[in-house]
């Protein structure tokens, strides 16, 4: 069996498991966020009729999408959410404190996991060698109830990446070029699994913004095997007791991608699909209205860095507006006394509560008509940050910062004015 | 027997254009239905109780969000027909009891073309033609047949 097969297995009651099987699995955690938990609630309720979560210590809530209240249905809504983990007893119930999958990745997963989350950027887990697939909230009210839910064991497709990182190209980069060769639908169903040297060069945050954008090509499932970088990650976490799993030496992959990162340049997703993805150079000097540099996929303190290197002692251009949002509060504090978020407010930006913000259109930073949005975030879907006759570009925070003191879209490989 | 009225979709049809995120805090899905396709002129005004949506591949991708399959259901989708879905909307769909048929040839179906789906094959009665529909896992079938997951759950467990 490959390391996938292996790990849902083990969370299963056969010993041995393959592509196309359907089998029911056995939960370490369930998570659901503010778009996603008040529906599951009353599911659990209404229909399941039932009373009690499997285990308070395992069913998580997150309110990230609409952090801080931005209306009055998002504040009701949250004190649904409140007063259901009240009488459930549920231990880790997370109000503004960050973006849900940052906090599930600080606090959470463990290695070899299996894990379910109402969004579908649970995927994101796998930087740390568990396996993560977004439910909706009735899959999620099922397994709220029973710790168990069914699943289709996928098939597997591995992408080695060789190759020596060029300056200003990131994993965001690699990622949108992958979305951009496999596109939205290849990969649907699919476990991705993501290896090689370049990969194993990379830190666990950059390993996130990988794993996070499997979705974004259909996945279920995204995966780095655990290595001396996951092990570090995890002591200083102060979590440990858990078990890596391995591919067997008959491990069977449905496919195999190789790239080769030396020749990478930064990339862009333009409007309105994110595998429409081109090298910079196509859009270089595109002018911007709004910049945001945030989300699960790139709102961490290493995104934060690479930002701030640009931004300092600069500042942004007149006609944009330029929102940072840390993906957690730990992240908000760690750039704080490391003195970025200085740097950011010195160069003319705004600095939010930790939460999805304009990642998600749910909060801060919506669109007007005809606006363009360059940003950080996953998605560049049509209208999902305010206007359906607005654009978003989707670049590394590199590339963002960049931009942002220009005012158009622009290379950080010396496009700077 | 599922009869009703073709409405058409392109490929890669998200979650965020059938229910846009600022409505997925409304308390009930009957008042998010309001806002189903909300920026999808054809479906504003073209779309009554009954009728079938036929779309390319990929439909449903995206974000996890449930609601985007309830909403169809509470507006009285009959069915969804596509080239093929994307996973989590898929199962969403199925756990909801509202019926996907994958097919093929779902780029054949024009607007407005008047559909009957039967358990093997969808029959355009404004062209005449018939077009298989691939069938479903028999697990995931059997969820359908019981309304749901969890009126397949209580009858099951």
């Amino acid at each position: 069996m490959n390391v996938i097969e292996k790990i849902l297995a083990a969370h299963s009651p056969e010993t041995m498991v393959h592509p196309g099987q359907i089998i029911e699995v056995a939960l370490d955690a369930v998570m659901a966020n503010d778009a996603t938990a008040c529906l599951a609630i009353d599911i659990f309720k209404n229909e399941l009729k039932t009373d009690r979560v499997f285990d308070p210590e395992k069913v998580i809530l997150v309110m990230d999408h609409y952090t801080p209240s931005s209306s009055i249905a998002a504040a009701d809504s949250h004190n649904k959410m409140r007063k259901f983990a009240l009488d459930q007893g549920l231990r880790y119930v997370y109000d503004g404190a960050g973006v849900c999958h940052q906090l599930m990745m600080e606090h959470h997963v463990l290695p070899g996991q299996l894990i379910v989350g109402a969004d579908s950027h649970t995927c994101t887990y796998g930087a740390l060698g568990a396996l993560a697939t977004g439910m909706g909230s009735t899959d999620v009210a099922v397994a709220w109830k029973e710790g168990r839910i069914w699943m289709k064991v996928p098939e597997a497709m591995r992408i080695t990446v060789s190759g020596q990182w060029p300056a200003h190209v990131y994993a965001k980069d690699l990622i949108l070029k992958i979305i951009g060769d496999l596109t939205v639908k290849g990969a649907t169903y699919k476990a991705l699994c993501f290896d090689g040297p370049a990969v194993q060069a990379l830190r666990i945050s950059e390993r996130m913004t990988i794993c996070n954008m499997a979705i974004e090509a259909g996945a279920k499932f995204a995966y780095v095997q655990p290595d001396a970088t996951t092990e570090a990650y995890m002591k200083k976490a102060g979590r440990e007791g858990y078990r890596v799993f391995t591919d067997d030496a008959d491990a069977r992959y449905e496919r195999t991608m190789e790239y080769d990162v030396s020749a990478l340049a930064p990339q862009i997703a333009f409007p309105h699909s994110v595998d429409n993805v081109r090298d910079i150079s196509t859009f270089a000097g595109t002018v911007i209205d709004e910049l945001f540099l945030g989300a699960c996929t790139n709102g961490r303190f290493a995104d934060l860095e690479i930002a701030a290197a640009i931004l300092k002692g600069r500042k942004i251009a007149g006609n944009v507006r330029f929102l940072v949002t840390p993906a957690s509060k730990d992240v908000y504090l760690q750039a704080l006394e490391a003195g970025l978020i200085r740097i950011f407010m010195e160069s003319g930006a705004m600095v939010s509560a930790p939460g999805c913000s304009a990642c998600f259109g749910g909060s801060g930073g919506i669109l007007g008509k005809g606006e363009r949005l360059l940003t950080t975030a996953n998605r560049n879907f049509r209208g999902r940050v305010g206007s359906p006759d607005s654009e978003i570009y989707l670049a590394s925070p590199a590339v963002v910062a960049a931009s942002a003191i220009n005012g158009c879209i622009t290379d950080p490989r010396g496009g700077l004015r | 027997m599922i009869e009703g009225k073709a409405i058409i979709f392109g490929n890669n049809i998200d979650t965020d254009q059938i229910l846009g995120a600022h409505h997925l805090v409304l308390p009930t899905i009957g008042e998010m239905a309001g806002y189903t396709f909300e920026h999808h002129a054809h479906f504003t005004s073209g779309f009554a109780k009954g009728d079938i949506l036929v779309a390319g591949d990929n439909f449903g991708c995206g974000s996890s969000r449930e609601q985007a399959a309830a909403v169809l259901k509470e507006r009285g989708v009959a069915a969804v027909i596509a080239r093929g879905f994307a996973r989590i909307f898929f199962r969403n769909a199925i756990n909801l009891g509202l019926q996907l048929i994958v097919c093929p040839e779902a780029s054949e179906i024009a607007a407005k073309d008047k559909l009957t789906i039967t358990a093997e094959k969808i029959r355009n009665e404004t062209t005449g033609k018939e077009y298989a529909r691939e069938p479903l896992p028999p697990f995931v079938a059997g969820i359908l047949k019981s309304g749901g997951i969890i009126p397949y759950l209580q009858k099951n467990r």
